[in-house]
């Protein structure tokens, strides 16, 4: 149930954004998710995508600096509370979240979080029932 | 085992009667063939018969930098163009190259020195040596490889950079010696790291360094990379080019080669030598060059001296690593800053790496200090509050070392520039009058 997410650290340059994406783009690797998070004088993409150890080949080929995190991706319904129906099981047990991002298409919400306890996340989320993507989902996604 | 046991063990008597007869020959040609120095030395009243040996040296004038700058190209050679066979240049980044020729017998002897310090190394003719440094004007690549074909070892020419071809040749070859700058060194351990490379194909034992200063820190650093015994070399191209000193197996100071260059400590304020044991500025005098000797060449390398014999058995006087050259030393906001103090805190600290830049710039008449530090990628994190914690730890023991606040700026491994296998360290943007 454990998603690799790619991490990549940028310098706040113009275009570094933009040359990431296109070594992406020309080795055919789509993105199912992405986030930016900023500060002063960097940033960091993190983005699921369906081939991670592929992407993670052809950036540092490229001269990036990518690691893999693991992540846990979920679905939650698009409707009120969906949300905050799965954070209550997660503060009920005592599982922190460092970040997370998500976005919502017609009737689902993909949802990535990260812990460090991610086994022990991924434990509770399924015995309280909620909808866990698998990386073979992931590609599905593609 | 010892080079050239007569010299490198004469006794303290024997050193000073060599200097002293190269001295005074010395001091007489330069009289005659150089009108810089003709000049100079009858401005302090002196006569060439004047001098009788090494206890007169303090008495002569001082050599600058820009006394070779001001006689460019050739104003201090003292044979002919005819005798010349070989030219170097230094990169000179401000203003005119400094420019320093060789004969023939000057090339020879430059071999015997690199030979000496190689073979303090431990470097025999089973050695194949890869040299690494820059071969053309700047005298690292040639004076490296003269030395090392005279000891008989097997010599790559590689020159500087290409680093896919380094790693190739040293798996290839199987280079026992590597030699060129410590900055250069750390990176072909980390690409040698990279490709997950068998430690059991690359066949290295010593490193020979120098070119830049560097700390022990990074020493430490380089020998764990590449699974070596990393030596220091000593030179500058005024005096003669690597092989001014060298470290023997005791790594207690390099061994300065001083029946060529006579080395003496004195105080940058008030001139005056200083004893044995004392920190001051490092002066040569190269005594048997042919081409272009000079009289009291001021390094700006701030070091001590010791005289007591060296456990290897050698009684050539022993040099302490530089602090820096006072070139590099940096004036920011009225504290001295020598980038190797920044060198030292990163390499204490595992997640960063030895690759940083200064940056210096004046805002609104202040000076600031920013420092970009390269992350070792085997510790960076995807988490902004883990990485701003880390800058927060650099900042705070920088100004610990330094007395300054420094702004950090994390960037992407491999993105500081690397010239000619010479790091950048130092940008200074402050446009001074």
């Amino acid at each position: 149930m454990i998603i690799k997410q790619l991490s990549v650290f940028l310098e706040d340059k113009s275009g570094s954004l933009t040359d990431l994406t296109k070594i992406l783009s020309e080795n055919n690797i789509n993105l199912t998710a992405l986030c930016v998070a900023e500060s002063t004088d960097y940033g960091i993409v993190r983005m699921v995508v369906g081939q991670p150890e592929r992407a993670v080949e052809v950036l540092k080929q490229n001269g990036f600096s990518v690691n893999l995190t693991n992540v846990v991706c979920i679905q939650v319904p698009n409707k009120p509370g969906g949300l905050y129906h799965v954070l209550q099981i997660l503060t009920n047990n005592h599982i922190n979240i460092d970040y997370m991002y998500a976005f919502s298409i017609e009737n689902a919400a993909l949802t990535v979080l990260r812990s460090q306890s991610v086994q022990e996340m991924i434990r509770v989320l399924e015995d309280n029932k909620v909808t866990l993507y698998r990386e073979s989902d992931i590609y599905q996604l593609e | 085992m010892i080079w050239n046991k007569e010299i490198e063990c004469a006794s303290r008597e024997q050193m000073r009667e060599i200097q002293s007869k190269r001295l005074v020959e010395m001091v007489k040609r330069v009289y005659d063939t150089v009108p810089f120095y003709h000049n100079k030395l009858k401005e302090k009243g002196i006569e060439p018969r004047d001098i009788k040996g090494i206890e007169q040296l303090k008495d002569l004038p001082f050599t600058l930098k820009t006394d070779l700058r001001d006689n460019y190209p050739f104003g201090l050679f003292t044979v002919p163009q005819s005798e010349i066979v070989r030219i170097h240049a230094s990169s000179g980044t401000t203003g005119k190259p400094t420019v320093v020729g060789y004969t023939k017998k000057d090339i020879d002897m430059w071999s015997e020195v690199v030979a000496r310090s190689l073979t303090m190394a431990g470097v025999t003719k089973n050695d194949i040596i890869q040299v690494a440094y820059g071969y053309g004007l700047f005298t690292g690549g040639l004076g490296l490889h003269y030395g090392a074909e005279k000891v008989g070892a097997s010599v790559i020419p590689i020159s500087g950079g290409n680093t896919a071809k380094q790693i190739q040749l040293m798996r290839d070859f199987g280079s026992t010696v590597i030699a060129c700058t410590p900055s250069y060194a750390a990176f072909l351990g980390e690409s040698i790291a990279k490709e997950n490379i068998d430690p059991s194909e690359i066949k290295l034992r010593v490193g020979v360094f120098g070119a830049e200063p560097w700390t022990e820190e990074l020493r430490t650093e380089v020998q764990k990379l590449l699974r070596i015994k990393a030596y220091d070399i000593y030179g500058l191209s005024e005096v003669i080019g690597p092989g001014v000193s060298m470290e023997c197996d005791c790594q207690c100071g390099s061994h300065i080669n001083e029946d060529h260059f006579i080395p003496e400590i004195i105080d940058p304020i008030t001139l005056e030598v200083l004893p044995y044991g004392e920190l001051g500025e490092l002066v040569f005098t190269p005594v048997s060059k042919e081409a272009m000797p000079l009289i009291r060449y001021r390094t700006r390398d701030l070091t001590r001296l010791h005289a007591d014999t060296c456990a290897c058995g050698r009684t050539l006087v022993r040099m302490e690593k530089c602090l820096g050259r006072s070139d590099d030393m940096l004036i920011i906001r009225g504290v001295n800053v020598f980038p190797s103090q920044v060198e030292s805190v990163l390499l204490e600290m595992e997640e960063a790496s030895p690759h940083y830049q200064l940056v210096v710039s004046r805002e609104h008449n202040l000076d600031t200090l920013e420092i970009k530090v390269e992350l070792n990628e085997k510790y960076w994190s995807d988490e902004i509050k883990v990485l701003e914690g880390l800058k927060k730890l650099i900042s705070h023991k920088i100004a610990n070392v330094l007395g300054l606040t420094a702004t950090i700026r994390l960037v992407e491994p491999r993105s500081i520039q690397r010239s000619e296998g010479k790091a950048v360290r130092v940008i200074d943007n402050r446009k001074l009058k």
